[in-house]
């Protein structure tokens, strides 16, 4: 069972649907009992980090996944949920994440050319490093193979977790991994059959 | 780099999608269920639902449908049509629907666009725009192109995007269903003053007209239609191929 975290920020409807799209039984929570008895943690999110990262603290729920996290549980973190991952965000501010994998949250905004638009929003090709092995969430998935970017902040400062980037002006950390721990700055679930291959992949994982 | 989006648009009344279409192996033409899994599956890079029902229990049909196609499409799905409130974008959103698109509500009440943007963020909020001509002046017009509000429509636009708006649908009255290509003056001004995504919409006859869309404003974000997709004349994954063999970067 695949525990989805809900702390109350966006929508899980699409995500939740894709899973059982896939036949993966999955349970909307922010059960603290019911996290720790899952088999893997989805971290979704959409919105400012701030106010995630307050919400999830609130629910008492960064303890848990942080937790959880340590003991080897699988966990994807999806778009903001990816972002909450890292060490720190410095969206409107400087806010702590986190920590499982190392790096910050930076804006998009001053690290790529102006004519671009921000947010970064549409289908996007992914690269994979030519120097690391493919990460298991990407089993299923070719080189160029293209998924669906809506943000305005990236991973930064996080090299040797990077798993997977996109071009816009400069290489953007697309998806980060340290051991157990995964996160797509692309919604998987709304990119067609490449994002249901990555779902599908991470669920087969075995830590 | 990012593709250049290609979207179908589905009018949908009283939960159906109204226009005829003609596919092969559909057993029901006009289910937006049978009809969106269609585009997704066959290279449509969003769908936009465009809800034209005017009375209570066809907008309750709508928001049912809406839940079914969110749960069978993993693609980004727009909705427009009667958002008149941020009540309406929270009813729609719940139901799967990605972005929100805004046309005669934001007209009614222009603060409209502010307010969804603050709570659900600027990449949700899509403020779609019928513009046509009027003594050689853009003009906005409301109530799906009867009326001439009398707003210039660049100054709208702007203001749009400076209240929050994410992306920008740019509808030429006097394009659509002249299907001779879009209108490339009309989005080239609109380009000129806005730096969020520009959708080119009206006009299209066929793949000639997407190319040169593409071509001649490279910062075109996508082209969107609806008949010349419904109807056959124009298949999406050889548009996609055409595209890509003229050097226009699509998702194949």
């Amino acid at each position: 069972m695949i525990a989805i975290v809900d702390y109350g920020v966006g929508n899980l409807y699409s995500l939740k649907s894709s899973f059982e799209y896939l036949g993966i039984p999955t349970i909307v929570t922010r059960d603290k009992t019911e996290i720790e008895n899952s088999d893997k943690i989805l971290l979704p999110g959409v919105g400012a980090f701030r106010d995630a990262a307050k919400s999830l603290a609130g629910y008492g729920l960064d303890k848990v996944v942080r937790e959880q996290a340590s003991l080897g549980k699988p966990m994807l973190g999806i778009c903001l949920g990816m972002q909450m991952l890292f060490d720190k965000s410095f969206e409107y501010g400087e806010y702590d994440g986190l920590g499982l994998i190392s790096g910050n949250v930076r804006p998009l905004a001053g690290a790529i050319p102006e004519t671009l638009k921000i947010p970064h929003i549409g289908w996007n090709a992914l690269h994979f490093p030519k120097n690391k092995e493919k990460s298991p969430i990407f089993k299923y998935v070719e080189e160029g193979e293209c998924v669906y970017f809506v943000h305005s902040y990236y991973a930064a400062d996080c090299d040797e977790s990077v798993i997977a980037t996109a071009e816009y002006g400069m290489e953007v950390t697309a998806a980060a991994a340290k051991n157990n721990v995964f996160g797509c700055q692309f919604h998987p679930e709304k990119s067609g059959e490449v994002g249901m291959k990555i779902l599908r992949a991470f669920h087969e994982y075995r830590a | 780099m990012i593709t250049k989006r290609i979207i179908p648009c589905l009018d949908v009344k009283d939960g159906r999608v109204v226009k005829g279409v003609n596919f092969q192996g559909l057993s029901d033409v006009s289910s937006p269920v049978e009809l969106g899994k269609y585009y997704s599956d066959n290279g449509a890079d969003e769908l936009v639902f465009y809800d034209i029902t005017a009375s209570a229990e066809g907008r309750a049909l709508f928001t049912d449908i809406l839940k079914e196609v969110a749960s069978k499409i993993f693609i980004p799905l727009t909705v427009g049509g009667g958002i008149n409130t941020v009540a309406d974008f929270d009813r729609v959103l719940k139901c799967g629907a990605d972005k929100v698109s805004v046309n005669s509500g934001a007209i009614r009440n222009p603060g409209l666009i502010e307010e969804a943007a603050k709570i659900y963020g600027d990449q949700c909020v899509v403020l779609s725009v019928d513009v046509k001509r009027v003594d050689g002046v853009f003009r906005v017009f409301a109530k799906g192109g009867r009326e001439n509000t009398g707003m210039e429509a660049l100054e709208w636009i702007r203001r749009g995007v400076e209240s929050g708006a994410g992306e920008i649908v740019v509808n030429s009255i006097d394009t659509d269903g002249v299907k001779q290509g879009f209108d490339l003056e009309m989005l080239e001004a609109v380009l000129n003053i806005v730096n969020v995504p520009v959708i080119a919409s009206g006009g299209a006859g066929g793949i000639g007209d997407f190319v040169e869309l593409f071509h001649k404003l490279p910062t075109v974000d996508a082209g969107l239609a609806a008949s010349i997709f419904h109807f056959g004349e124009v298949a999406i994954p050889d548009l996609k191929r055409e595209l890509h063999k003229e050097n226009i970067i699509v998702r194949l």
